[in-house]
């Protein structure tokens, strides 16, 4: 589909230098679903913070973004993935203020509340998977808990 | 036919082909003095296109004796390196791709494989085929090294310009008496973000600065590491006995801030840097005020 193009991509997130080419990337490609200026920058805000939380504590991994529709509704899917040592405690991990590293500990809870739909999964030892999805306008799913304020 | 010749008949086609390339030097440089790589580069003279052909077909002369044509490592082309890293680089700046500058390498190879077929014509056909051979590897192995100084003069440019970036990007203004201000632009990493704490510390003491404005309209993400940065840079700079504030907050990046769940309320923050210089005026009892409406009537 033509929308998809220059969407759907793996991204390595190995270096600082990633990070930006994360953000461009995630910048350009909600600006071509049509997201709006606020959207844009929430969903670039989250990808920066996952991604160097993949960096950091995942030891590097990478980024696979995808085009998905859901009717008319475009949104745009980020799948952070690295084979780091894993979240132990996910309830900790997305408290705000918690930090196993030095950081603010505002990243994860945070990039949670900048998105529209978040999942983590976890494996001690096997590594760790970010998915989030943020739609250009309204989300789909009509009641779905994205703000709490 | 000399003596030498009719040995390197008897030897390598790699042999053969050093012998070749050492007695038509002077005809291959001519031919390649007007191929676009030469033509391109040395714009000047033509004399000194035809020397520097000499130097290449000497420099594939002695790796073709030494047999040692697919070998980039060559002692030979170590003396040429330097030249054609400097080709390379004049076509890149001409603005030439990759894929083209090696097309114009490989545009030297015709004129000489047809010198060598006249020179062995009347050789056995195995003979000319080994030695044509010979001479397009070793003129591929030429493009290898050519190609290969191009990249890391690319490379070498590109941490030339990391540091330039990292210091262009960092001026401190004083706006006033007692006001400096820093415009920050693009990613503020940690590295970028120690330079504009020292930049900025050090222009607090020899400005003697009482009020320190950090300008984010350039910075197009603000995320928990990028605030952190900042907060710290505010938190030295008012052990320094200097008031920061954080001016260019763009009304996406203030939404953002506030549901990534960032505190920012220790810092005084202005939408605009005429808001953060007209606070900082205020509060050093400098207020402006308009010419017309009860100045000193200086009109």
């Amino acid at each position: 589909m033509e929308a998809a193009a220059g969407v759907d991509a793996r991204l390595p997130i190995r270096s600082d230098l990633d990070l930006v080419w994360v953000r461009q990337h995630v910048r350009q490609a909600a600006a071509r679903l049509g997201f709006g200026l606020v959207e844009q920058t929430k969903l670039v805000t989250a990808a920066s913070e996952l991604a160097r939380n993949t960096l950091v504590y995942g030891g590097g991994g990478q980024l696979t973004t995808t085009r998905v529709a859901h009717g008319r509704a475009q949104g745009l899917r980020l799948a952070f993935s690295d084979r780091g040592p894993g979240i132990a405690d996910l309830e900790q991990a997305l408290r705000d203020g918690y930090t196993s590293g030095d950081g603010l500990g505002m990243g994860l809870g945070g990039a949670r509340r900048l998105v529209h739909q978040f999942a983590i999964d976890s494996t001690p030892g096997v590594g760790t998977t970010v998915t989030v999805t943020s739609w250009a306008g309204r989300p789909p799913r009509p009641g779905h808990p994205r703000e709490e304020w | 036919m000399p003596e030498h010749e009719a040995e390197a008949r008897q030897g390598s086609p790699a042999r053969e082909v050093g012998v070749f390339l050492r007695r038509r030097r002077e005809q291959i440089a001519q031919r390649w003095a007007d191929e676009p790589l030469f033509r391109a580069v040395f714009t000047v003279s033509r004399d000194e296109a035809v020397e520097a052909g000499r130097t290449v077909a000497d420099a594939l002369a002695e790796v073709a004796t030494a047999e040692r044509v697919v070998d980039p490592e060559a002692a030979g082309f170590t003396l040429v390196r330097e030249q054609l890293a400097r080709m390379a680089a004049s076509r890149a700046r001409a603005g030439l791709g990759t894929a083209q500058v090696s097309r114009e390498v490989d545009a030297l190879r015709p004129p000489v494989v047809d010198l060598l077929v006249a020179d062995l014509a009347d050789a056995p056909a195995g003979r000319l085929r080994e030695c044509e051979s010979a001479l397009t590897v070793l003129l591929g192995t030429l493009r290898l090294v050519v190609l290969e100084t191009a990249l890391s003069e690319g490379e070498a440019l590109i941490d030339r310009q990391r540091l330039q970036l990292l210091e262009v990007a960092t001026p401190v203004i004083k706006l006033w008496d007692g006001i400096v201000a820093v415009p920050l632009i693009g990613t503020l990493d940690s590295a970028r973000s120690q330079v504009v704490m020292e930049t900025l510390l050090e222009a607090v003491v020899d400005q003697q600065a009482r009020y320190a404005i950090l300008d984010i309209t350039g910075v197009p993400t603000v995320d928990s590491l990028v605030a952190q940065h900042l907060m710290k840079t505010v938190a030295a700079a008012r052990l320094m006995g200097a008031e920061c504030v954080v001016s260019g907050i763009r009304p996406a990046i203030a939404q953002t801030i506030v549901h990534l769940g960032l505190d920012l309320g220790t810092v005084v923050t202005r939408a605009s840097l005429a808001d953060a210089l007209a606070h900082a005026l205020h509060r050093l009892g400098a207020d402006i005020v308009h010419a017309s409406s009860g100045g000193a009537g200086s009109r």
